[in-house]
């Protein structure tokens, strides 16, 4: 379990980071909505992978740790409306820088 | 409990809801509310900073949960300190815009007082979580103010700023969320506690996450190699706007300086991060800095490599973790982030009356009114190259004899270089501008009393901290010793029990 999850996050950090690299808006935008995805599974995971036990301490029994699921909430809510950002700000400066590299350049693509 | 820490928060908030809804309106109403919202938000900064000079450290339980199950707003005499300083660089700022550059985009003062939310919640938190969300919303109101006003160049320079920011949070998180898995808080007070405590088998754990938050803050504070996003930014945003922002590097160095003295402190059972990079960073930050300072071709290009000078002047007393340096730091800190806001303005009246050179140092017409803005560029040249008799020169002082004999070499050194480098820039700017001149006068109107008074009265800031240099060294001094202890604020925070 803790295997699989960790190479999810690998596979999301590695796709995402080469996509930003490209440094042509569309696929930086791409990147870092990867790259967002793998944030917010790492800070899921960091509560500890357990299934079926209950939120709250009070037992000897193993908890499923709470925080992690609101910090990831907050994450996310956060995570979306930069995207919707930058999102925008990558059609205005298609628009404007008249391609769609980062720096403003021509060049092929 | 103390409502007055929740003020520098509810002000901007509600101003920037009301402004929200008025957008429509129009900007008159709008600047009433926001010159309203952010003088009286320096009148409680001034309020609060009594309170803090009185050596208690004041904690607010939002709703009344306890730490560290509750997020706490503590509000010590660093965080006093630099409300104080955003709220007099928010309200000379915004004076400024009100004479009409508030009217280049429609959604100027809702970012503007959003932005001094953001700045403010990130100065008052006790809570690591609590500050990235402060952060993201002190990022989004930059995102939309860099952006204000339209241009390819603005557009650029935000693009990139954006994209590193967002990456930059991805980092953060994992910063937290590692931190969390180790220690099981979030909490800063805590944090330090349970770091001290920790097993040597989760040591590693704990360096990586040290590093990666001196990254993200480094990024913040634009510290070498992550500096490179600044000049452009800053060099092209509207002017009152670049001068708001001058207090936004300082966040940066104010997340470094109370991460590694509360949560991993040098001497601590904590690893040592950044006592091994951050004083040869910050001394390279300023070398890289002052080579931009004499290449910059435009005096707003000069004055943003200024930032990046004293970014690195800041952080090299910071860097040093002892009561000397970071007393350098914090009488240095102020002083240039009210001469570089100043200078940005400055810029922008000059730029005005040169007609289609604008701040470039080229050949151009003779200004309107040489006299009063030379006059000003000369003591604002002077107070921000580090010269007797202004505060920089004070502040730099206190760092050179701060420093401890083995790194004196290098410190002195460079810094002195950089002094130097900017007094040739600046010098040169200045002949530039106000003695080579060709041509008729430009057509340009003089500039209103309503934009010279703000940024008279940042420059003048200068000249105050020169006069009253010995009280401000002492409550500089007074802060480096309540942050080289540790032990005051996590014992305010987490002795505090929940109210009845």
């Amino acid at each position: 379990m803790e295997a699989i999850a960790s190479l999810t996050i690998a596979v999301l950090v590695a796709c995402g980071v080469y996509l930003v690299l490209r440094a042509r808006t569309f696929p930086v935008v791409l990147g870092l909505s990867l790259l967002s995805y793998a944030v917010n599974l790492f800070l899921f995971f960091t509560g500890r992978l357990v299934t079926g036990a209950p939120p709250l301490a009070g037992g000897s029994a193993p908890t499923a740790d709470p925080i992690p699921q609101a910090l990831v909430l907050t994450a996310i809510v956060i995570g979306f409306g930069m995207t919707a950002f930058v999102m925008i700000l990558a059609l205005r400066a298609r628009g404007e820088l008249g391609n769609d590299h980062v720096d403003g350049r021509g060049g092929k693509s | 409990m103390n409502h007055w820490i929740m003020a520098p928060l509810l002000v901007p908030l509600l101003a920037g809801v009301l402004n929200l809804l008025l957008v429509s309106r129009g900007p008159g109403l709008q600047r009433t509310i926001s010159l309203v919202a952010t003088i009286v938000m320096t009148a409680v900064a001034i309020h609060l900073m009594g309170m803090a000079a009185e050596d208690e450290i004041v904690i607010y339980q939002l709703g009344n949960w306890a730490a560290p199950f509750g997020i706490v707003l503590v509000l010590d005499r660093l965080s006093a300190l630099l409300l104080l300083l955003t709220a007099i660089v928010g309200l000379f700022s915004l004076i400024y815009a009100a004479n009409g550059d508030d009217r280049r985009g429609r959604d100027f003062h809702v970012l503007f007082q959003l932005q001094l939310l953001g700045i403010n919640g990130a100065f008052l938190t006790g809570d690591l979580f609590n500050l990235f969300v402060f952060f993201e919303i002190l990022l989004i109101a930059s995102y939309g103010l860099a952006l204000h006003g339209f241009g390819t160049k603005r557009t650029r320079a935000s693009l990139h700023y954006v994209v590193l920011n967002l990456i930059g949070s991805s980092l953060f998180l994992i910063a937290v969320g590692t931190l969390y898995a180790v220690t099981g808080t979030l909490n800063m007070a805590d944090l330090a506690l349970k770091v001290a405590a920790s097993a040597p088998e989760q040591t590693t754990l704990l360096r990586v996450s040290a590093l990666l938050l001196l990254v993200v803050f480094g990024l913040k504070a634009a510290l070498l190699p992550l500096h490179l996003w600044l000049p452009a930014l800053y060099g092209n945003a509207i002017a009152p706007v670049a001068a708001l922002f001058a207090i936004m590097t300082k966040v940066g160095v104010y997340a470094i300086l109370r991460t590694y003295t509360l949560i991993f402190p040098a001497d601590g059972a904590a690893p040592d991060v950044a006592g091994d990079w951050l004083l040869p960073l910050a001394l390279l930050t300023l070398a890289v800095g002052a080579v931009g300072v004499l290449g910059s071709q435009r005096l707003r290009e000069l004055i943003a490599y200024m930032v990046v000078v004293s970014v690195g002047t800041l952080l090299a007393g910071i860097g040093q973790f002892n009561v000397g340096g970071i007393t350098a730091a914090l009488y240095y800190l102020p002083h240039t982030t009210l001469v570089t806001a100043g200078l940005f303005l400055l810029a922008d009246l000059i730029a005005r009356q040169r007609g289609s050179v604008g701040d470039h140092f080229s050949l151009g017409a003779p200004l309107t009114q040489p006299t009063m803005l030379g006059v000003l560029f000369f003591l604002s040249a002077v107070a921000a190259a580090g010269m007797p008799p202004l505060s920089g020169f004070i502040g730099k002082l206190l760092l050179l004899k701060s420093v401890v004999p083995e790194q004196a070499a290098w410190l002195w050194g460079i810094v002195l270089t950089g002094s130097l480098a900017g007094l040739i820039a600046l010098s040169r700017a200045g002949s530039r501008i106000f003695w080579k001149t060709e041509g008729e006068r430009a057509t340009a109107g003089r500039a209103s009393p309503a934009t010279i008074i703000p940024t008279a009265l940042l420059l003048a800031m200068s000249v105050m901290m020169t006069l009253f240099a010995a009280p401000i060294t002492r409550y500089a001094e007074a802060t480096a010793i309540q942050l080289l202890s540790p032990q005051q604020y996590i014992g305010a925070v987490l002795s505090l029990e929940k109210l009845p």
